[in-house]
C-alpha cells in the first residue's frame, strides 16, 4: 500500500506506541495526586511540558494539553472571544479554514459576534493591505491557519502578526495543526503568533493528542471546566502517556524537519512537472510557494471519488481535498475560495506525504497514475 | 551574524569609589555564572563598560533573554564590529538598519572618535553614514533632537563599533557584592519577592524551609524548591536547607495555649533559622513580613518575634501593599509557582483566633515551661541542604521515554 494521506492522518511511529505503553504501564498515577507515585507523574509530565514549550519557544506554564486541534481551535475562539466582549465583538478569519475554526465562528455569529472573512488569491494566500483594512479598534480576535490542509498554502503569519500587533489589540491566534512539524512553528514576539494549535495525530502521534499554547499570559476562559487541571484553564484528568507520546512525536517531527522538507520538496516538484505532462487534463491547485507535503491537483471533468477508487483499487490512498468534508457532497470552500474553473471543480484530489513515504513510492505512484489515466481518460 | 559582541554598562557600581575593582569582578563571574550553559564565554571588564564576545547566534539569543534580570547592568547593547573603511562602515550600518526597514522611521547618526587622528572628522563621518542610509532606505528620515533609532558609531584604534539600540537591565547591585543572608522561605507570594528584593541590592541568599511531613506534602517541598530555582534566574546559586519540622510543630502544640501558637511557632523557627545563619556564615534574616498582613505581622507579633535574637532582620516588604507584591511576584516568575494551592507549615494547626499583641512576658512564660533546645539543635542538624539550581536528574530519568 502507498500512502499518501498523511495530512488526513498518519502511521504512529513505533517509539512514540512504545512510549505510550510504557507510561500507561509504569506511570498510570493521577498527576494531580498528592502521593509520591502522583507526584512522580505529575513530574514526568511536567517534562513532557517542558519539551514541548522549548520546540516552540514559549514558558512551559502557556503549554496545554487537549484532544487535539478541533478541541484547541474552539478553546481558543470560545475562549478569546468571551473573556474579551468588553473590548469588542469584531474578529477576523479567512475564508479557507479548517471546519473546527469556521463553524465555530459560525456560533460566535449567531451570539452577536461580528466575523469578518479575508479572500485569497488563486494561489490560497491572503492580502496583508486587507487585513490592515479590516482591522479595528474593536477586533478582539484574528485567526488563520498557517497551511491550508486542503492545497498546502502558507499564509505570510510574520507580515500578519506585525500589521495585528502594530494596528490593534488583538489576538492572533495561528492553527499550525498542518504546518507544526514540516515548517518552522514557534513563537517570535510581535512579529509572531499569540496562539498557536497543534494535533498529535498528524505528526505520526497518536489520536486525541493535541496542544494549545500561549506566547504570553492571555485573557482566556476555559472550554471544560471541573477540576481546575492545566493551570485551570482545561480541566479534566489529565492523560499524561497522551501528553508525553506527543511531547516525543514534537521531537522526532522536529529533528527530521529539515530532512523531511527537503525530501518532499524534491517530490512534489517531480510530480508537478509529471502532471504537467498531461496538459490541460489536470489543473494544479497547489504551487511551488505552498507546503511541500501537500500537493493538490485536478483532473478535467471527472470527479474526485472516481480517480480515489480507481487508485485505490491498485493500492494506493490519497483522498479528496480534505476528510473532514469529503463525506459531504458539495464542493469544498476552498475551491470555492481558489475560484477553480467548473470543469476542475468536482476532482479535487490531495495527496500528501509523511515520514514513512519513500521515493520508489513516488516512481511507483507515476507508473500507477499513468494507468489511471489511460483508463479513466484515453490519454 | 550581524552582531560581534554585547556592550553592558554598569549600574550604580560606577559610583562606589574603591569597592568598584571587587563589583565588577563579582558581575564578571555572575555573568560568566548564569550563562554557563552557552560556555565559553569571553568576558572583557573594563574601568566603566564590559563586553561579552559572541561566537555563535545561540549564545546572542541565550544573552539578550537572559541578561536583563541579571543585577548589577544599567543597559546593553549588542555591537557590530568592522574595519575603519568608511565604505565598510557605511554598509554595516545599511545591514543594522535594515532591521527596520518595513517602518516609517527618523533616526540620526551619533559618532565618537576616541582615535582623534582618525582622517575624517565627526561631522563627516555622520554626513557620510546619514547620506547613505538615506540614499538606500526610502523609510527612513533624519532628526537629531528625538529620533527613534540612534545609531552610534564609536571609531577606536583597532577597529569601528556600531550599535542601534540600548535595552534597559535589572539596575541594582551585583549579587554577592552586599554580603550574604538566610531567607525564610515558605512557599507564599511574599518571601520570594523578598528574596529578590535583596538579591537587587547585591545580596547572595540562602533559603531555610520548615517542612512538616505528613502535614505538609511533598509537593508542597517541591514547591519551594522551584521557588528557590526561580530566584537563581538573578545571578547566582542558592542553597535550600529544609528543616524537618514536625516534631517541633507537635511539641509546640502541645506546650503553649491555642492562642499563643502562632507567636511561639514563629519564635522557635527564628531561633532554628539564626542557628543556620550562624553556621553558614550569613550576616542577617530576610523574612517576606509586611506590616498588618496577618496577625504575625503586627507590630506587637514582630516585637515578640524579634525578641529570641539580635541578628538583623531584613524586612524588604514591610511598607509593601499586597496589590505591589503580586506586582513584582508576577514580573519574576514566582506568582504562578506560589499560587499552586499546597498546605505549608504556616497553615496548618491555625487557630481560629491567634493573638494580634501578643504580651511577651506571658509568651516567655510558657515557653520556659518546655525545653526546646534540644529538639532545635536536631532539627538543624537533620536538615537536608538542597543546591539549585538542581542538575536536572528527573528529565534523565524519563528522557528514554520524551
Amino acid at each position: 500500500m502507498i500512502y499518501f494521506d498523511n495530512s488526513a492522518t498518519t502511521k504512529p511511529h513505533d517509539e512514540v506506541l512504545h512510549t505510550f505503553l510504557e507510561v500507561n504501564k509504569n506511570y498510570f498515577a493521577n498527576p494531580a495526586s498528592i502521593h509520591a507515585f502522583g507526584v512522580e507523574v505529575n513530574e514526568l509530565l511536567e517534562a513532557a511540558r517542558n519539551q514541548i514549550a522549548h520546540i516552540i519557544k514559549t514558558k512551559p506554564e502557556h503549554v496545554l494539553f487537549t484532544s487535539g486541534g478541533t478541541e484547541s481551535n474552539n478553546f481558543a475562539i470560545f475562549g478569546v472571544a468571551k473573556e474579551n466582549k468588553h473590548i469588542g465583538k469584531h474578529i477576523i478569519t479567512t475564508e479557507i479554514e479548517h471546519a473546527s475554526v469556521l463553524e465555530a465562528y459560525k456560533t460566535l455569529e449567531k451570539d452577536g459576534y461580528e466575523v469578518e472573512y479575508l479572500s485569497v488569491d488563486n494561489k490560497g494566500v491572503i492580502s496583508i493591505d486587507e487585513l490592515r483594512r479590516k482591522l479595528r479598534k474593536d477586533t478582539i480576535l484574528v485567526s488563520m491557519m498557517h497551511v491550508n490542509n486542503e492545497m498546502g498554502a502558507i499564509q505570510p503569519i510574520e507580515e500578519a502578526a506585525k500589521i495585528i500587533h502594530q494596528h490593534s489589540r488583538a489576538i492572533f491566534h495561528v492553527d499550525a495543526v498542518q504546518s507544526f512539524g514540516k515548517l518552522e512553528v514557534q513563537f517570535n514576539g510581535d512579529a509572531g503568533p499569540d496562539i498557536l494549535t497543534i494535533s498529535g495525530h498528524k505528526i505520526h502521534g497518536i489520536k486525541g493528542t493535541g496542544i494549545i499554547a500561549f506566547q504570553r499570559k492571555l485573557n482566556i476562559a476555559p472550554l471544560i471546566v471541573g477540576g481546575g487541571q492545566e493551570f485551570g484553564l482545561r480541566s479534566g484528568t489529565v492523560p499524561v502517556p497522551q501528553a508525553v507520546a506527543l511531547a516525543k512525536a514534537c521531537r522526532i517531527a522536529t529533528e527530521h524537519l529539515q530532512e523531511n522538507y527537503a525530501k518532499f520538496t524534491k517530490w512534489r516538484d517531480h510530480l508537478m512537472d509529471f502532471f504537467n505532462t498531461f496538459g490541460d487534463h489536470i489543473y494544479l491547485l497547489s504551487t511551488k510557494e505552498g507546503a511541500p507535503h501537500i500537493l493538490s491537483f485536478s483532473v478535467r471533468d471527472l470527479k474526485g471519488e472516481v480517480i480515489i477508487n480507481a487508485l485505490q483499487k491498485r493500492g494506493v490512498i490519497v483522498s479528496t481535498s480534505s476528510a473532514c468534508s469529503s463525506k459531504q457532497k458539495k464542493t469544498s470552500h476552498v475551491v470555492e475560495a481558489l475560484n477553480v474553473d467548473s470543469h476542475f471543480k468536482e476532482g479535487v484530489i490531495r495527496i500528501s506525504f509523511g515520514a514513512k513515504n519513500t521515493e520508489k513510492e513516488i516512481e511507483q505512484f507515476k507508473e500507477i497514475f499513468k494507468e489511471v489515466m489511460k483508463e479513466l481518460k484515453g490519454v | 551574524m550581524l552582531w560581534n559582541e554585547i556592550l553592558i554598562r554598569y549600574g550604580e557600581l560606577t559610583t562606589k569609589g574603591r569597592n568598584r575593582k571587587d563589583f565588577i569582578h563579582r558581575l564578571k563571574n555572575n555573568i560568566k555564572y548564569t550563562f554557563s550553559d552557552i560556555a565559553p564565554l569571553t568576558v572583557q571588564a573594563e574601568r566603566d563598560r564590559m563586553y561579552i564576545k559572541l561566537d555563535n547566534e545561540k549564545q546572542f539569543e541565550v544573552l539578550m533573554e537572559k541578561l536583563p534580570s541579571v543585577f548589577g547592568i544599567q543597559s546593553f547593547s549588542p555591537v557590530a564590529i568592522c574595519d575603519r573603511e568608511i565604505e565598510n562602515i557605511q554598509q554595516l550600518a545599511q545591514k543594522i538598519m535594515d532591521r527596520y526597514k518595513d517602518q516609517q522611521i527618523t533616526f540620526k547618526v551619533e559618532v565618537h572618535r576616541s582615535d582623534k587622528t582618525y582622517p575624517l572628522k565627526t561631522y563627516d563621518i555622520q554626513l557620510a553614514v546619514g547620506g547613505f542610509l538615506l540614499k538606500h532606505n526610502p523609510n527612513l528620515s533624519v532628526n537629531v533632537k528625538n529620533p527613534d533609532v540612534e545609531l552610534r558609531i564609536e571609531i577606536r584604534k583597532e577597529a569601528a563599533y556600531l550599535m542601534s539600540e540600548i535595552i534597559y537591565g535589572a539596575g541594582g547591585m551585583p549579587v554577592g557584592s552586599n554580603g550574604k543572608s538566610l531567607l525564610l522561605l515558605s512557599g507564599g507570594i511574599d518571601s520570594p519577592v523578598a528574596g529578590y528584593l535583596m538579591m537587587k541590592r547585591g545580596v547572595r541568599i540562602d533559603a531555610i524551609h520548615f517542612y512538616s511531613p505528613p502535614y505538609t506534602s511533598e509537593q508542597s517541598l517541591q514547591k519551594v524548591k522551584d521557588l528557590a530555582n526561580e530566584l537563581t534566574k538573578f545571578g547566582s546559586s542558592i542553597h535550600l536547607h529544609v528543616i524537618p519540622f514536625t516534631e517541633l510543630q507537635v511539641l509546640i502544640k502541645d506546650s503553649v495555649p491555642k492562642e499563643m501558637l502562632m507567636t511561639t511557632t514563629r519564635r522557635v523557627m527564628m531561633k532554628v533559622a539564626d542557628r543556620v545563619r550562624e553556621e553558614i556564615g550569613a550576616l542577617g534574616l530576610v523574612t517576606g513580613e509586611s506590616l498588618g498582613q496577618v496577625a504575625s505581622q503586627t507590630l506587637e507579633s514582630l516585637t515578640a518575634i524579634n525578641e529570641v535574637t539580635n541578628t538583623p532582620i531584613l524586612r524588604p516588604l514591610i511598607s509593601f501593599d499586597k496589590l505591589d507584591i503580586i506586582d513584582i511576584a508576577q514580573k519574576i516568575g514566582t506568582y504562578e509557582i506560589s499560587i499552586k494551592p499546597y498546605e505549608d507549615c504556616c497553615t496548618i494547626f491555625t487557630p481560629a483566633n491567634p493573638k494580634t499583641r501578643p504580651k511577651i512576658d506571658r509568651v516567655t512564660y510558657f515557653e520556659s515551661q518546655v525545653d526546646f533546645e534540644e529538639y532545635i539543635e536536631r532539627a538543624v542538624k537533620n536538615r537536608e541542604i538542597y543546591t539549585l539550581p538542581e542538575k536536572r536528574m528527573k528529565v534523565e530519568k524519563f528522557k528514554h521515554l520524551l
